[in-house]
């Protein structure tokens, strides 16, 4: 068996040397819930694994002065739904957090392993691109922003660069008025992955939608932003056309596999739905608040 | 292959022990530490065989590395009775016969422990979704949810 070493570095500078001086055979381990399940199957055999939850950046939730959330990379989900103030401005992005897997998975997985493995129906992911979350990224080539929806680069894969590290999510400030939710189908009730998800974002000021954001999961090799829904959702008053509009461009926006979890034309068909379903549910918690 | 050695603390006393990078905390729980009370089921974290707490955290012992204990909390099921009295959740799965095989009890008395901390008064459909991660193939489930919401109870008025 080759040689395996486990790193716990303080600093993310140190991670970030060790990460890329041990080129590809590293692996980042945040909350270990997907990397130990590979590393028994015998899918991923890392040379070096760095374990990023001693860097105190990539595990604290941190509500910054414009009403933005600054959210670790590695903080587990169960330490989001403890936050006392994140679930009650991000509800949407903090239930699809706590759909991932039990209460053992929820106090281990986090929203950065969850959107650096790859998965196209990863739950979170959906929630976070319609959040308008930008994560931050360090890498020796020094520190950069990319949004949400230009993460995955394909299933199992990202556009991080070799020696890169996902540091943080930056959610933006809410305006007054604003709310977002997530759904996923799964022929269960829990304990499942994603057959379809779509996650929404939005604005209602007087009755009418001003700012909406779609994420739809699941149906394609990544996790799509679908702006076309978003622009049906505009303007509107979330009445049944416009509804229908949004239904109707998330279905447009599905490439979706045939497997075991459902056909494809069974997937295209419940996006529509979920996007009205998940729209109804982020309309009301926003015209609540 | 050098091994690792971890200062850690198990239900609240020091523990040290060496380890291979790769091997998970239920190894080390199992092996060096001798607490064979977390059992392996699944080893990929859906069956919940092998929970304990970290910090006071529920979480699989499977799907965590044993050199990750380093300074941190864990609680196993070891813990759980006080010398030779048990603990409310374990009479309670006595009485109710909460429990067949037992391969799943240890797991499911860490969970259940785990909740009733954090929320000493749970609804039944709560109690049914906090365990959704402890699979029992004997006991169809019924009896271990009354035996944590009876336990819930009794404790409640205890504590009044």
């Amino acid at each position: 068996m080759a040689d395996i070493r486990y790193l716990a570095p303080r600093t993310l500078d140190e991670a970030i040397g060790a990460f890329a001086a041990a080129g590809s055979a590293a692996r980042i381990l945040a909350g270990g819930t997907d990397l130990l399940v590979q590393m028994r199957s015998g899918i991923v055999r890392p040379g070096v694994i760095v374990d990023v939850k001693k860097v105190s950046e990539m595990t604290g939730i941190e509500e910054t002065v414009d009403g933005g959330f600054r959210i670790g990379a590695a903080t587990s989900g169960m330490a989001l739904a403890e936050h006392s103030r994140f679930g009650k401005v991000w509800p949407g992005v903090l239930e699809a957090m706590n759909l991932i897997g039990s209460k053992q998975v929820q106090g281990r997985a986090s929203p950065g392993g969850n959107l650096c493995n790859g998965s196209p129906a990863g739950d979170s992911v959906p929630a976070m691109i319609a959040s308008g979350a930008v994560v931050t990224l360090q890498g020796p080539e020094g520190r950069r922003e990319m949004k949400v929806e230009d993460v995955p680069a394909g299933p199992g894969r990202t556009n991080l660069k070799p020696g890169e590290i996902l540091v943080r999510f930056n959610l933006p400030p809410r305006s007054p008025g604003s709310s977002d939710a997530y759904l996923r189908m799964i022929p269960r009730t829990e304990m499942d992955i994603a057959v379809v998800g779509v996650g929404v974002s939005l604005t209602v000021k007087d009755g009418i939608c001003t700012a909406a954001r779609v994420g739809l999961g699941a149906v394609a090799a990544t996790v799509l932003l679908v702006e076309p829904a978003a622009k049906a959702l505009i303007d509107s008053t979330l009445d049944e056309a416009a509804l229908e509009k949004a239904a109707e461009a998330c279905r447009a926006a599905c490439r979706p596999i045939d497997d075991k979890r459902g056909t494809i034309a069974y997937r295209i068909k419940t996006a529509g739905v979920l996007l009205k379903r998940t729209t109804a549910i982020a309309a009301k918690r926003a015209t609540e608040k | 292959m050098a091994k690792i050695h971890v200062t850690t603390t198990v239900n609240g006393e020091p523990a040290e022990y060496l380890c291979e990078p790769n091997e998970t905390m239920l190894d080390a729980l199992r092996g060096p530490l001798g607490l064979t009370g977390s059992k392996e089921g699944c080893s990929s974290g859906d069956c919940g065989a092998c929970s304990i707490t970290v910090d006071d955290r529920l979480v699989c012992s499977c799907l965590m590395l044993a050199a990750e204990a380093e300074g941190h909390e864990i609680g196993t099921i070891e813990g759980l009775a006080q010398g030779d009295k048990l603990h409310p959740l374990q009479q309670k799965f006595l009485e109710h016969a909460a429990l067949q095989c037992g391969i799943c009890t240890s797991g499911m008395l860490v969970a259940s422990d785990a909740l009733l901390r954090k929320n000493p008064n749970p609804s039944e459909e709560e109690v049914r979704f906090w365990l959704a991660g402890n699979l029992c193939r004997c006991t169809g489930y019924d009896k271990i949810v009354r035996a944590v919401l009876e336990t819930a109870s009794e404790m409640r008025e205890a504590a009044q």
